[in-house]
């Protein structure tokens, strides 16, 4: 029973750690109908930042955390300056091919600014196994885990607030329904783009963050966005919520399938269960769980 | 009109439009709108009526095209390289074509959006969210809706109100008949007489309806590939017998040959 929960427990954490990195997908798609390929990227490239700063100025963490929040915002404004502003009306497909390109540039600019050596980074997270679940359950949770959990909880909390009540979440929303009638109403698509990928941006740096600490910032981080694929079918490419369920769900279905099923078919059932997952879904539910209803006038 | 009101809110002049740096759209297009007016933008399709709209707003830009000759005055400031958003903060909105309400906002979100380059606080946009659902009872019964659910009236009217939100002097309202049953546009058009006059707000008017518009306009002008043919009094265009003939289908001695159309002497107005 109790291997039961600690596998239901892992995969939980585990998900709670997809979930992070599909939130930065879901702001910016539903924002501006961009589907982001380069999120994955901007994790590694806000980890690669915040553990370059460290290392090489020594300076305390929670500064070396605000730095690389600006240098997040920069790229954001970047982004919206020398791509965006650009592509205004294009198909949302020649966006998509635009954050392919940014994908790579950005790889390029982390490698170069910071090396491609695997960086550890340290900044006194909790870490190890919980002593307390491991004595009062006879159950082993990773601490870091637990903890990034709880970060997502409260960033999934602020952001629900931030589009549905403020005036600021609310034009973000006008301007992924509709860009035209954004722009007719006096909404600047400049600034709210620059909003949306500063606020991405941060989320990367969060998601990133705790992937590096967790398993060291290397270019691989950059491959967890392929994980945030299934989580987004599932959940929905236009919901926060949705991006949590969606994660929790991918990320306990496929410990749970490599255990129980996983033997079944000789093993290694991990790595491909939410690919498998998505598909199903794309056929009974393609807008996902929580996604937005596809509304079509007749 | 011109010799009535002494202010002139718009006045557009001589502009040309291109689009994707070849297609000449606009071929030197002057109007004037005076303070308080309705003016009515008259036209078959591809006339060249929503471009002059957008001119005016400046939502060409996201659309590729560009004013390249002549200018714009609003409230007597050019305003050609303004942004759109510039401009609803002094005061111009265009109500686009099709209505393009936020489809997964409710109405109420839509109308509150409208308030966005506002910084009076919100009690002022509170206020005016009020009347708006006066002006629009409709409005106030599906406020919680989402708007892309609402009928298509629904959707002109919270179009308008959206517009109304930004405490607009002027507002570019380009075909509000679109797609409605004639009712609904008569309602329409009520409610924009009803703004004219008791808010002030001066209205530009793109539409292809042309009976409607000239009952409702104080002064029309005509379009045609894309420049002014005919101007004159919302009266006058209406007696006029090739007014009558070609835009409102009702011809002087019956029946009418297309052999006789291209005897129809336009008044080239945009050599003076």
């Amino acid at each position: 029973m109790s291997f039961l929960v600690e596998t239901i427990l892992s995969g939980l954490m585990a998900g709670v750690m997809y979930s992070l990195v599909a939130l930065g997908f879901v702001l910016i798609f539903k924002a501006s109908g961009i589907f982001n390929f380069a999120q994955g990227v901007m994790c590694l490239f806000a980890a690669l930042t915040f553990a370059g700063i460290i290392e090489k100025t020594s300076l305390p963490w929670p500064i070396a955390f605000m730095l690389t929040v600006g240098v997040m915002v920069a790229v954001a404004w970047a982004v919206e300056r020398f791509v965006l502003r650009h592509l205004v009306n294009q198909e949302p497909i020649i966006l998509f091919m635009a954050t392919i390109g940014l994908a790579y540039v950005l790889e390029g600019i982390g490698d170069i600014v910071w090396g491609s050596d695997v960086k550890v980074l340290d900044i006194g997270l909790p870490s190890g196994a919980s002593d307390f679940m491991l004595d009062q359950f006879n159950i082993y949770i990773e601490k870091l885990e637990v903890f990034a959990a709880l970060i997502a909880a409260v960033l999934v909390g602020f952001l629900a607030i931030f589009f549905q009540k403020t005036r600021i979440g609310r034009a973000l929303r006008a301007v992924a329904d509709d860009h035209q009638a954004a722009l007719s109403v006096g909404i600047s698509l400049q600034t709210i783009w620059v909003i949306v990928w500063s606020v991405a941006g941060f989320v990367a740096l969060v998601a990133g963050t705790l992937w590096g600490t967790k398993s060291g910032v290397q270019f691989s981080l950059s491959l967890i966005a392929l994980k945030a694929l299934p989580v987004l079918i599932l959940g929905g490419f236009t919901s926060i919520p949705g991006a949590i369920v969606g994660g929790l769900i991918i990320g306990v279905g496929e410990k749970l399938a490599e255990i129980y099923v996983g033997p079944m078919v000789g093993g290694a059932i991990e790595n491909w269960f939410a690919y498998m997952l998505a598909l199903a879904f794309l056929l009974v539910r393609p807008q996902g769980l929580f996604g937005e209803r596809i509304i079509e006038r007749v | 009109m011109s010799e009535t009101s002494a202010s002139t809110i718009l006045s557009v002049n001589n502009i040309e439009v291109i689009y994707n740096h070849v297609i000449l759209v606009l071929k030197g297009v002057s109007l004037t709108v005076p303070e308080g007016g309705i003016v009515a933008l008259l036209g078959a399709n591809g006339a060249g009526k929503t471009t002059t709209l957008k001119a005016v707003s400046n939502l060409l830009g996201a659309e590729r095209g560009d004013v390249t000759k002549g200018s714009i005055v609003f409230k007597g400031e050019e305003v050609q390289s303004l942004s759109p958003n510039d401009l609803v903060k002094r005061g111009c909105i265009q109500v686009m074509e099709g209505r393009h309400c936020f489809g997964h906002l409710s109405i109420e979100e839509n109308l509150l959006t409208g308030a966005f380059t506002r910084r009076d606080g919100a009690a002022a946009i509170r206020e005016d969210l009020e009347k708006v659902y006066a002006y629009f009872p409709r409005l106030r019964e599906r406020r919680s809706s989402q708007a892309g659910y609402t009928s298509g009236g629904e959707q002109q009217m919270c179009a308008i109100g959206r517009a109304l939100m930004s405490k607009p002097n002027m507002i570019l309202l380009d075909e509000p008949s679109m797609g409605l049953a004639p009712q609904l546009v008569e309602e329409i058009f009520e409610i924009v007489k009803e703004l004219n006059q008791k808010e002030g707000v001066s209205f530009l008017l793109a539409e292809q309806n042309t009976n409607v518009a000239l009952r409702y306009a104080t002064y029309g002008y005509i379009l045609e590939s894309g420049r002014i043919v005919l101007d004159g009094d919302a009266k006058a265009l209406r007696e006029n017998e090739d007014v009558k003939e070609f835009y409102l289908g009702v011809g002087g001695e019956g029946r009418k040959s297309f052999r006789n159309v291209k005897h129809y002497k336009r008044r080239k107005r945009w050599l003076a």
